[in-house]
């Protein structure tokens, strides 16, 4: 959905992102990594389960909620990445546990 | 234990780090506390990391202006607190808030929210494809990671930030593939009268009008006077269709950034439960504040776009001028040295805010974005419609809190953030009442969501 303008330089981290292997510069946020890295969306509606991506990149929204390391519902535009980080796409609403 | 300090600084964008510097300049101990990773805000974001060498250029000098902003802050005494979520003010001065590992509480003699403002949203059909998102959202990815929207892009809305997001995209290589205002005639004629008193902040007017010509210079064409603005795709956006000039049109293209001016963040002001304003020519609540910033509630004062949308010029100002009456508060200084200290930042204040009352005519929210069609989706993240709320309306519910029990709306993650304005739109327009006397959410802290772990954190943290 996103392009980057210039080369990655400087230090990067590598993350999983749905299963895939990705480096990214360290410093930017999951948000921007996942929208450089895919022309699809960041989680599905918890309603009618259409896919969502982010619309305001600065905390508000809450349309960037992914499963980040195990954790769910975090913010990817508040988010920084990590080396070794695993993200997942956040697929419509939580089901109670078995 | 908590910890205790004089003041407590929420937000780092120009309100807050100038603030901050002024109030730790004069020997209080203040504590900034962001949810950034460094300090800038949404206006200067990044401005102390950004790629200056790709990027200097595009941004313009009223970006690069922050670097001065930051610099004095980290030469301060101030106490910087980034990555810190604040998701609970109370009217006693205390904070509670999260480093996303540990939830904590911070006792402050006095607060100053600076928590700036958020893009209005833009409920039209389709606004939830991915693809879609605010015009401010695509700056902020330029400024923090280089990045633009990758292929054809359409810019439509309306404000100063629209023309200047064009500008900067397409300087960064994107391609625009329409630029779509909806301001309207009678804009115009209602924002005229206000011309001449807006001369006093001339630069102002002469920055719209280079950015005009610059996107005229780019070959770039400016559609005005647009109407029914729809995005249209499968599974992301791919399209979009708009009335002008009484006839249809459609432009194929894989962004769509929308754009409608900018509404104080009210979260923090209405949780801790103080008095609101309605300001009409930009249909937006703020916080009912004295010259100072200072609130309803004694210990709270509000300074930057947060307490109404002046820019961030007058930001830094207001920053400023909070954190004088703070320090006078605090014994530090009388009241005479607080007042010669101000005056100039007041008159300078006033003169920034000249042109305002015309900007915010011409920048007038379109119609449709405030009352929007029975299909479109006003509540994004429960997906309650206009039509949904219309209808809950004729069987009885009286406003946004009454709705919440109908529908939903208002009650998922975002906490109303994205819809809370429109909903009040709705409802005015379908009891013919104003919005005014419609009114807000109630909101309830957490603010921000903050785990069970942090919490039992903080326990620990206690002992």
């Amino acid at each position: 959905m996103f392009r980057r303008t210039t080369e990655i330089k400087g230090e990067t981290v590598a993350i999983r992102f749905d299963g895939q292997r990705i480096v990214v510069p360290a410093g930017e946020t999951v948000a921007a990594a996942v929208l450089a890295n895919n022309s699809g969306h960041t989680r599905t509606s918890v309603v009618s389960g259409e896919a969502r991506a982010p619309y305001c990149l600065m905390g508000t929204c809450f349309e960037c909620l992914m499963e980040i390391d195990g954790i769910a519902n975090r913010q990817a535009c508040m988010t920084i990445v990590a080396e070794g980080m695993t993200i997942n796409r956040q697929q419509g609403k939580r089901e109670m546990p078995e | 234990m908590s910890e205790t300090v004089d003041l407590a600084v929420i937000g780092a964008g120009p309100a807050g780090l100038a603030a901050a510097t002024v109030a730790a300049d004069h020997g209080l101990s203040v504590i900034l506390l962001d949810e950034q990773p460094a300090p800038g805000g949404q206006i200067y974001r990044n401005i102390e990391n950004f790629d200056k060498a790709a990027l200097e250029e595009n941004l313009g000098e009223d970006y690069t202006k922050g670097r001065a902003i930051a610099e004095a802050f980290r030469a301060s005494n101030a106490d910087y607190r980034p990555g810190a979520t604040v998701w609970r003010v109370d009217a006693d001065g205390s904070i509670a808030w999260t480093d996303g590992t540990t939830a904590r509480i911070l006792k402050a003699g006095r607060i100053i929210a600076a928590t700036g403002a958020l893009e209005r949203p833009v409920p039209i059909p389709g606004w939830t494809l991915p693809g879609v998102m605010g015009a401010g959202a695509a700056q902020i990815m330029l400024k923090s990671a280089a990045m633009v929207p990758d292929g054809p892009t359409v810019i439509a809305g309306n404000g100063p930030l629209l023309y200047l997001v064009a500008n900067q995209l397409y300087s960064a290589g994107t391609e625009i593939a329409a630029i779509l205002e909806t301001t309207r005639f009678r804009d115009y004629v209602s924002a005229a009268p206000y011309a001449f008193a807006a001369m006093r902040a001339n630069e102002y007017l002469s920055k719209g009008a280079k950015l005009m010509q610059n996107l005229k210079n780019k070959g770039l064409k400016v559609q005005s006077a647009v109407s029914n603005l729809a995005a249209h795709g499968n599974g992301r956006f791919q399209k979009i269709t708009y009335t002008a000039h009484s006839s249809e049109h459609e432009v194929e293209a894989n962004a769509l950034l929308l754009h409608q001016g900018v509404v104080p963040n009210v979260q923090i002001t209405r949780q801790v439960g103080a008095d609101h304003e309605w300001y009409e020519p930009q249909r937006y609540w703020r916080p009912r504040t004295d010259q100072w910033g200072t609130t309803s509630i004694k210990t709270l004062a509000v300074a930057g776009d947060g307490a109404g949308i002046f820019g961030a010029e007058a930001a830094a100002l207001a920053g400023k001028l909070a954190a004088l009456e703070t320090v006078h508060r605090a014994g530090k200084i009388d009241e005479l040295q607080r007042d010669v200290e101000a005056g100039p930042l007041m008159r300078e204040h006033n003169r920034i805010a000249g042109v305002r009352p015309l900007l915010d005519r011409l920048y007038h929210p379109a119609p449709e974005v405030l009352t929007p069609t029975d299909e479109t989706l006003v509540c994004r993240c429960e997906e309650v419609t206009a039509g949904d709320i219309r209808k809950c309306v004729e069987e009885g519910a009286t406003g946004p809190n009454q709705l919440k029990a109908y529908t939903r709306c208002g009650m998922g993650p975002c906490q109303g953030r994205m819809c809370g304005l429109t909903v009040a739109e709705v409802i005015a327009d379908a009891r013919g009442k104003t919005a005014e006397e419609i009114g807000y959410y109630r909101l309830r802290p957490p603010i921000k969501p903050v785990t069970l772990g942090e919490l039992a954190a903080m326990e620990d943290a206690a002992d």
